[in-house]
């Protein structure tokens, strides 16, 4: 197993972690529901006690991203959290305030009161998967920063990556793609999160709204997401040669799913499979849309990511500098960081064991409003 | 192109800190209460006493008031290093990054898992699970401090490591190097340890309450035993692990120990400093004002405590930087240690080396750049040396590492004696009422010893972020300093916010009392 072998898997790591992560962001979309789905108070008690559960595992997606992407790719990192310093600063303030709402909403001695964190919760759901969605637009659309690791040596300015636009990341509001992309994350996460409320809470008329929400936003998802995928498939895209020369070529992300048929496959039935949990959602009597939307979804978001890293591309594009665009051969870290790490990643299935045995335990029976009037512990 | 100017460095620290010590309020009591109410709860599960269940749930709330404290502000701290340090992160992300990723792979999945059955899990798992996930919860959050501790360590003594010139960054070449490094270890069980101080305060003082104002009279009783056996323990440990750390900070980082003892000039036999007063004309390093006004000293101490010899020579501030000096190790070895000047002189020929084996390289010209690549090999271990221009750079906060480090010390010496006398007096405890207000003001006390302790180690290690390799202006991030000002007012109005709001839980918490748990 050589060095590049070692490079592809950490992106597929990277990637599965953000493609979870994009599953897990329902309950971002659930909080985006609160006031759409919960009409009174203790509809919104059942909502945020559903969601309560999982937003820390949402949260640990995320936080293990960053550190995974510190480790395998740090010149990435570098580059995107130093360059475009405010989408990223402005996400993590999204989820400085979720961390604590769920926790303290409710509680006793909280002078801010119950709609303050409320609130919070709005501002993380709506903030955090718009920003999400606009910064990983970039992946596709390309920012403008430099990368010159001779400049280690310039004393009074030893800044390898530098960004070039004086918004520092926020300029990328401005491009269509990546706005497409913000709402595309954004609605598909409420989907996933009306989904997630069907299978979870035991409510008819949280079940009733859940289920006309799914048909709203998922018709609202397509209309964002499509229009990214098509452009994205045939537009330029950034591709590298063999000496490592990028350029732009038009339609190369169209062209990996054909060259990487298994990438482009998977990718079909991921969005099938998402199809078919919203069609399971909205049109039948079964709760377990969630499941196949959330498969489809990993499915998916994973083989775009896939398609990003692999077949000679270049998953962070600069369009400033063409040759600063970031791979991951040019990025990543050493061959033996890369092993070292690849040991510790044995642990991952022992680590998705026991998330899904402890949600299972957890979830053996739904929450409803019986158990909201009964329990003691709830937020 | 602009500049690295030090007001970018400078608010970047000055956000690194405020977020590290918003944090750092929440850790501590995290790592401690976790196990208290884990120990607690394993009472509850072997007695089958309801008062046990109750103790638990009771210090369980408010441990998960204060958890989600944490969670907020670590994930900050985490992306802090790219945003605000991605020179830093580009530079020593090869190593420095693993720990982190395996910090979320082994440790905080692990914690919120567990989290979530031991907060929601009491009626819907089995007893025995239940405990086991009180338990894992805290085993998460110790692991995910050995984590970010051993990260931290390589910071302060970058071992298992090479320069890679090719690459332009260090990578690393032996993990166990760095996980087991000594300094790792000390630091990691002087951290995890000296915390539990703060869990056992926290108890013995909310319990004191409790007895001040007559309720909860068994609670209180239980609670205190339990807690200051806890605390007796950590602060022995602690005695044992600072020892051990302030050894290794003399053998790693010998400046740092000068400044805690803001000792100028080295001797053989130096005296430890218990108690002193800095004189505050003293500006330069190699004025000859003189650096107390007053102080009380244990002879030889310092020689025993940095080179486990009385009569050892302690190089002072300026022995480091002006001086040649001979060092006596433990086995009685003699070795004389590179000058500064002999470092900054390293430090210039490494920069040197790299850009002339990067234009041999562009010229295509071997010889050229095997030549260049063998200087640089040999002196890059100081390669951050060759961002220094002055020798006073290297100069960390003398006064604010010398009253830290004697605080931590002096506090670390009453929270001995205050654990003892607590135990020995036992139920009678519940008649003094001097000591019932002593621990309870020994809360905030025990915080004061552990963000000493940070002070210590992270103004001590200045300039350096990473010891001889980097300091810290040219590790930032090249980012608008009002961008970074604003980010910092952001951070300090939510985490205000938060402060306010948790006092408020917590004291509800406490009022409401176990009594009002089902």
């Amino acid at each position: 197993m050589d060095y590049a072998f070692f490079q592809a898997y950490w992106w597929l790591l990277v990637s599965l972690l953000g493609a979870l992560l994009v599953f897990l962001f329902f309950v971002q979309g659930g909080q985006t529901l609160l006031y759409t789905i919960g009409k009174t108070e203790m509809e919104r008690t059942l909502l945020v006690n559903s969601l309560g559960r999982k937003w820390d595992l949402t949260f640990t997606t995320l936080v293990t991203f960053g550190g995974a992407a510190f480790a395998s790719f740090p010149l990435f990192y570098a580059t995107s959290f130093g360059g475009a310093y405010w989408p990223w600063m402005l996400l993590l303030v999204c989820f400085v305030v979720q961390a604590v709402s769920y926790e303290w909403r409710t509680k006793g001695g909280n002078i801010f009161g119950h709609k303050t964190f409320e609130a919070f919760l709005l501002v993380n759901g709506f903030g955090g998967l718009i920003l999400f969605g606009i910064a990983v637009g970039t992946f596709f659309t390309g920012s403008e920063f430099s990368v010159n690791k001779g400049d280690l040596t310039q004393l009074a300015m030893p800044v390898i990556s530098t960004w070039h636009t004086p918004w520092h990341g926020l300029e990328a509001v401005l491009n269509i793609r990546n706005l497409l992309l913000g709402f595309s994350i954004f609605f598909l996460a409420r989907v996933l999160g009306s989904l997630y409320f069907i299978n979870n809470i035991d409510d008819e008329a949280v079940l009733r709204r859940s289920r006309r929400q799914v048909l709203y936003d998922a018709i609202a998802f397509l209309v964002m997401f499509l229009p990214f995928l098509i452009w994205t498939l045939f537009s330029q895209g950034f591709a590298v040669d063999p000496s490592g020369t990028v350029y732009l070529e038009k339609g190369k992300y169209f062209l990996n799913f054909i060259q990487m048929p298994l990438v482009g496959i998977l990718f079909l039935i991921g969005v099938v499979a998402l199809l078919y949990g919203i069609y399971l959602g909205t049109f039948s009597k079964s709760t377990k849309g969630i499941w196949f939307a959330g498969v489809g979804t990993v499915l998916a978001v994973l083989m775009l990511l896939l398609n990003i890293g692999y077949n000679h591309t270049s998953f962070y594009p600069s369009v400033y500098d063409l040759q600063s665009s970031l791979t991951i051969y040019n990025s990543s870290s050493s061959f033996f960081t890369l092993k070292v790490m690849s040991v510790v990643s044995l642990l991952i299935p022992f680590v998705l064991a026991y998330i899904v045995y402890a949600w299972r335990v957890m979830d053996k029976k739904k929450i409803d409003q019986k158990e909201m009037n009964e329990e003691s512990v709830k937020y | 192109m602009g500049t690295l100017d030090l007001s970018i460095v400078d608010w970047s620290r000055v956000q690194f800190a405020v977020t590290a010590c918003y944090h750092w309020l929440s850790v501590p009591l995290t790592l401690s209460l976790g196990f208290i109410m884990a120990v607690m709860e394993t009472l509850y599960y072997r007695t089958g006493k309801e008062e046990w269940k109750r103790m638990t749930k009771f210090w369980m709330h408010l441990f998960t008031a204060n958890f989600v404290l944490g969670i907020a502000g670590g994930i900050i701290l985490e992306f802090q290093f790219g945003t605000n340090w991605s020179n830093y992160s580009w530079l020593v992300g090869d190593i420095f990054g693993a720990p982190l990723a395996i910090e979320g792979i082994m440790a905080f999945f692990l914690e919120s898992t567990f989290f979530v059955v031991m907060v929601f899990g009491w009626n819907k798992t089995s007893k025995g699970f239940h405990l086991a996930s009180t338990w894992l919860t805290w085993v998460g959050a110790t692991l995910s401090a050995l984590w970010i501790l051993v990260a931290n360590a390589w910071m302060q003594y970058p071992t298992g490591t090479f320069f890679n010139i090719d690459t332009v960054r260090n990578e690393m070449t032996s993990f166990s190097a760095v996980v087991f490094s000594p300094v790792a270890m000390s630091k990691f069980f002087h951290t995890v340890t000296s915390s539990w101080i703060i869990g056992a305060a926290f108890v013995i003082g909310v319990s004191s309450w409790y007895l001040l104002k007559k309720r909860n009279i068994e609670f209180a009783h239980k609670s205190i035993m339990i807690a200051s056996i806890f605390g007796l323990a950590g602060i022995l440990l602690a005695v044992f692990t600072g020892d051990s750390s302030a050894y290794q900070v003399a053998q790693k980082q010998p400046m740092k120990l000068a400044a805690m003892e803001g000792l100028y000039n080295g001797q053989n036999g130096t005296n430890l400093v218990a108690f002193g007063v800095l004189n505050p004309e003293k500006k330069v390093y190699n004025d000859s004002i003189s650096p107390y006004l007053f102080k009380i000293t244990i002879p030889h101490g310092l020689s025993l405590l940095a080179y486990r010899h009385w009569n050892a020579f302690v190089p002072g501030i300026q022995d480091l930087l002006d001086k040649s000096y001979l060092l006596t190790l433990k086995n009685g070895e003699q070795v004389k240690p590179l000058t500064t000047d002999e470092k900054l002189t390293f430090g210039r020929m490494a920069h040197q080396a790299m850009i002339d084996y990067r234009l041999a390289k562009k010229a295509k010209n071997d010889s050229l750049m095997a030549v260049n690549r063998a200087i640089f090999d040999a002196t890059s271990p100081y390669f951050g040396y060759g961002y220094v221009t002055s020798k006073a750079q290297l100069v960390p906060d003398v006064p604010l590492t010398f009253y830290a480090f004697h605080f931590m010390v002096i506090l670390g010496v009453f929270f001995l004696l205050f654990f003892l006398y607590v135990l020995y007096v036992g139920r009678k405890i519940e008649k003094m009422t001097w000591l019932l207000w002593l621990s309870i003001f020994s809360i905030p006390l025990a915080y004061l010893t552990s963000f000493s302790g940070w002070i210590v180690a992270e103004v001590g290690r200045q300039p350096w972020a990473i010891q001889d390799l980097l300091p810290t202006f040219a590790a930032a991030s090249y980012v608008p300093v009002a961008s970074i000002k604003l980010t910092l007012t952001i951070f300090v109005v939510i985490y205000t916010v938060f402060a306010v709001a948790i006092v408020g839980v917590m004291a509800h918490e406490i009022r409401k009392g176990p009594e009002s748990i089902k």
